[in-house]
């Protein structure tokens, strides 16, 4: 009795698993590191902000061709040229049951430029944000700005309450060693909350069945799991451990695309890939040099520039998956950029620069490279270091996971780094205001100018551009900005790295172009 | 060192030649084989700089152009490349070269590091006795009861810790070689500590001590030369494990650099090609890893039946 009452026991709780095993969609990607942080503000950085936009959202957001959508916001109007009126989605709750109202705009815009924060520069730091009534905000600035909203898909909205009740109203601070409970917890409105998290480990997702919009997936539950190294990444698609990752080393395309059941997309991303060099300075941090700074001189970056063999690296570390770039945007992006044309690889000449600037037998720096935040990092900076060596100048490489490298560079104690950007605005004027103005550390301004490179007239192009309406003389501003960047050699443009993705076939997703990845819609088959 | 100790070691050297030892030796091709292998590599390696067709240290000698060139009896292969280089244009047998010499390096030093610190401890431990030896026994007991490489991370992560990365990377190898060192003390303390017990009641022991010689002197000068015997075939043993143990890091990433990279910083650096085809560049180190300390475990283990008073 006992026996056959266990039997019936153990057969009925396999029937239920099988049961629950039929209509559970558990989904499972891998990245090459992990998100930051669970607070929104900490880093302005594709992939972290991609993740919690599964589980935060803005005001608006983006679509799977990036275009421009209402999310938290139901619409928007310009009453007069510096006066925005956002009207708020109603009936919008956070994960932990608190109403989504002004109040949680507000403070998310001023928690967003405090100091800590890392997206100040998606706000101006004189813009006025008011509650009208619990659904509307407005936004009054000093100047007028025709774009004031493209980029604040990426700035996540909190909840007031939550954060002032968990002591996490300010930021944490991704160059120091501050953190809070925001950055281990996260309650946003979107349409995935976090279950669980272990930092570097494993993040699971659960959907959220009060959220606001209509799901476009089937997922019961998202494990998400940072895989550094390149190979396992690889071989855990393989076996059908995961169900999906990114992004593909390069030389594994043809291995994924020839195996039965996975399959990869590729495409042209939206980022540029670039090398800066410290012109602030009067030293020069990390160098043999002393009480100078060569690369204030730019015989010396003209050199460097000369040095690299672009096409090398195309065909050997990216196999042809980049296209190399001579200005600091996509060309998708603006029309003109097929005039420019990168500086020839000559390492004579280059040797010839650095022979007239004084450093005829080269010299010492410090360089510093992520080992986990772009399509071969790593090997790119590597191969920078030993074409340098050719022409004289010893480069001591720092290459770390990106958690470390950002806290360094952000914190600009860096002489000369690898780094890359997309704009978040999918326009120059993103690319001219974080990277190509003078920093002003006050007001954010120039925030990722990680070298300190400033041209006076430039930085006054970048605020003739933000308010100009008229397309034709826009772009002959963005031009002009380029141009005066090209000939003062500010920045040493790469190349724009291919989107690679992997995926198993039974599983639809979509590939955005600015390489985030949405859980929202995936189905699993 | 004084003129009895040498006597005593001279006279031991004389003996190991002509009697069983040597006969052993002669009569194992195995061991001869396992012999020669490992003074090729060592000598290979401890030479590097000199033989190595290549000096990979040297970036300015190296050309992302002759990246991921097959072995040379392979197509598109280079005499230049005996074989075949990485990806980032590196020679392969030129980098197992200064591979081999880094893994060498961190093997002896650190067999070197923990057989001193572990005979320092045995000896007093077997001499002193009483809580000292309680005290000292014990810690050795708890830390047997971890495997070896669970040690040697736990180490190197509170130098991680403790370093900032630019430091930590400059001194990775002895981060290394102290970890390393500090995971394998136990095995000589135990064995030292038993031998003294054994000839700490012995005669001449007794008669140093009715001398009026101080303890730190009679451990030294006299039990000492008695008790080493065993040391060298755990050494030898040893140094093949803590070759292993350093790749096995070096492997996970958490070894030396890749700007000097070991023997298995180099099979993680092609691991990342396993699946594109370029099998050549993880391996060849690999294979010159196994060889390495298969040559040295197959002499460790001869020598210890050769050196067993029951095996003759």
């Amino acid at each position: 009795m006992g026996l056959r009452r266990s039997l019936i026991a153990v057969a009925s709780v396999a029937a239920l698993c099988v049961a629950s095993g039929a209509q559970a969609k558990t989904f499972k990607w891998a990245f090459q590191g992990d998100a930051q942080s669970l607070d929104p503000h900490t880093l302005n950085e594709t992939f972290t902000l991609g993740f919690l936009s599964n589980v935060y959202e803005g005001l608006v957001r983006r679509g799977p061709d990036l275009q421009i959508e209402p999310s938290l916001a139901e619409s928007w109007e310009l009453l007069d040229p510096n006066h925005w009126r956002f009207t708020l989605r109603k009936g919008v709750k956070f994960h932990n049951g608190n109403d989504f109202n002004a109040d949680d705009v507000v403070f998310t815009f001023d928690r967003i430029r405090m100091d800590g924060s890392d997206i100040k520069t998606k706000v101006a730091p004189d813009t006025k944000v008011v509650k009208v009534d619990d659904h509307t905000v407005d936004f009054i600035t000093t100047k007028p700005n025709p774009i004031v909203y493209y980029e604040w898909d990426n700035v996540l909205i909190m909840d007031k309450e939550w954060s002032e009740e968990h002591n996490a109203a300010a930021p944490t601070d991704v160059t120091k060693d501050s953190e809070n409970f925001a950055a281990f917890n996260a309650n946003g409105t979107g349409p995935f909350t976090v279950e669980s998290r272990e930092t570097d480990v494993r993040t699971v997702f659960k959907p959220n069945a009060d959220w606001w919009g209509e799901a476009k997936h089937n997922v019961t539950e998202g494990i998400f799991t940072p895989i550094s190294s390149d190979a396992t990444r690889v071989a855990a698609l393989l076996s059908g451990e995961i169900d999906m990752m990114y992004p593909v080393p390069v030389q594994d395309i043809k291995r994924i695309d020839s195996n039965s059941g996975t399959v990869t997309l590729t495409g042209p991303e939206l980022r540029t890939i670039f090398l800066g060099m410290d012109q602030s300075r009067d030293e020069l941090l990390y160098s043999s040099v002393k009480g100078k700074n060569p690369l204030k001189d730019k015989r010396v970056r003209e050199a460097f520039y000369k040095a690299i063999d672009i096409e090398t690296i195309r065909k050997k570390i990216m196999r042809n998956l980049s296209t190399p770039s001579a200005i600091m945007v996509s060309p998708f992006l603006f029309s003109k950029s097929s005039k420019y044309e990168r500086i020839g690889y000559d390492p004579e000449a280059s040797k010839a620069l650095l022979a007239d600037a004084g450093y005829p037998d080269g010299f010492e720096l410090g360089m510093d490279c992520p080992n986990n935040r772009y399509v071969n990092d790593e090997a790119i900076c590597q191969a920078v270091v030993a074409m340098l060596a050719k022409v004289g100048v010893k480069v001591n490489l720092l290459a770390q996971p990106k958690a470390q490298y950002f806290k360094k560079v952000l914190g600009y104690d860096t002489s000369f780094y690898l780094l890359g950007w997309t704009p978040g605005s999918f326009d120059s004027w993103n690319v001219m205001y974080n990277l190509l103005s003078c920093r002003d550390d006050a007001v954010g301004r120039a925030k990722f100018n990680l070298g300190g490179y400033c041209n006076a007239e430039l930085d006054k192009l970048t605020d003739e551009v933000l308010v100009e309406t008229d397309p034709a003389t826009r772009d002959s501003k963005i031009e002009a900005a380029y141009d005066m960047l090209a000939a003062d050699i500010g920045y040493i443009p790469l190349h724009q790295q291919g989107l690679a993705w992997a995926k198993k076939d039974s599983v639809d997703l979509v590939q955005r172009a600015d390489n985030q990845f949405m859980l929202h819609f995936v189905n699993v088959k | 060192m004084s003129i009895t100790t040498t006597a005593r070691a001279l006279d031991l050297l004389q003996r190991a030649v002509n009697s069983d030892i040597y006969h052993s030796f002669r009569s194992s091709k195995m061991v001869m084989v396992a012999a020669v292998v490992s003074a090729v590599m060592i000598i290979g390696a401890t030479f590097s700089p000199i033989l190595a067709p290549h000096n990979t240290l040297d970036l300015a000698s190296i050309s992302l152009i002759d990246s991921l060139t097959p072995p040379v009896w392979m197509e598109d292969g280079d005499s230049r490349f005996l074989l075949g280089t990485d990806d980032q244009g590196r020679d392969m047998l030129s980098a197992i070269m200064h591979g081999a010499r880094v893994s060498l390096f961190v093997g002896f030093a650190s067999v070197l590091f923990a057989m001193v610190l572990g005979v320092s401890l045995g000896l007093i431990s077997g001499y002193a006795g009483g809580f000292l030896d309680s005290f000292i026994m014990r810690a050795a007991e708890i830390q047997l009861s971890f495997p070896a490489i669970l040690i040697a991370l736990l180490i190197d992560g509170i130098f991680r810790g403790a370093l900032d990365a630019k430091t930590h990377d400059e001194l990775a190898v002895y981060v290394m070689i102290l970890a390393i060192g500090l995971s394998f003390w136990v095995q000589y303390a135990r064995t030292v500590r038993s031998s003294t017990l054994v000839e700490k009641g012995k005669e001449y022991v007794e008669a140093a001590r009715v001398t009026g010689l101080p303890p730190f002197l009679i451990v030294f000068r006299h039990i000492l030369p008695n008790v080493t015997g065993p040391l060298l075939v755990i050494a030898t043993i040893n140094l093949a494990l803590a070759i292993i143990t350093e790749a096995t890091l070096s492997f996970l990433g958490v070894g030396v650099p890749p700007t000097e990279p070991s023997l298995g910083t180099l099979i993680r650096i092609g691991n990342d090609f396993l699946f594109s085809g370029e099998w050549w560049i993880t391996i060849f180190p690999g294979v010159a890893l196994a060889v390495l300390v298969l040559a040295v475990n197959l002499l460790g283990d001869w020598l210890r039946d050769a050196l067993n008073p029951k095996l003759r």
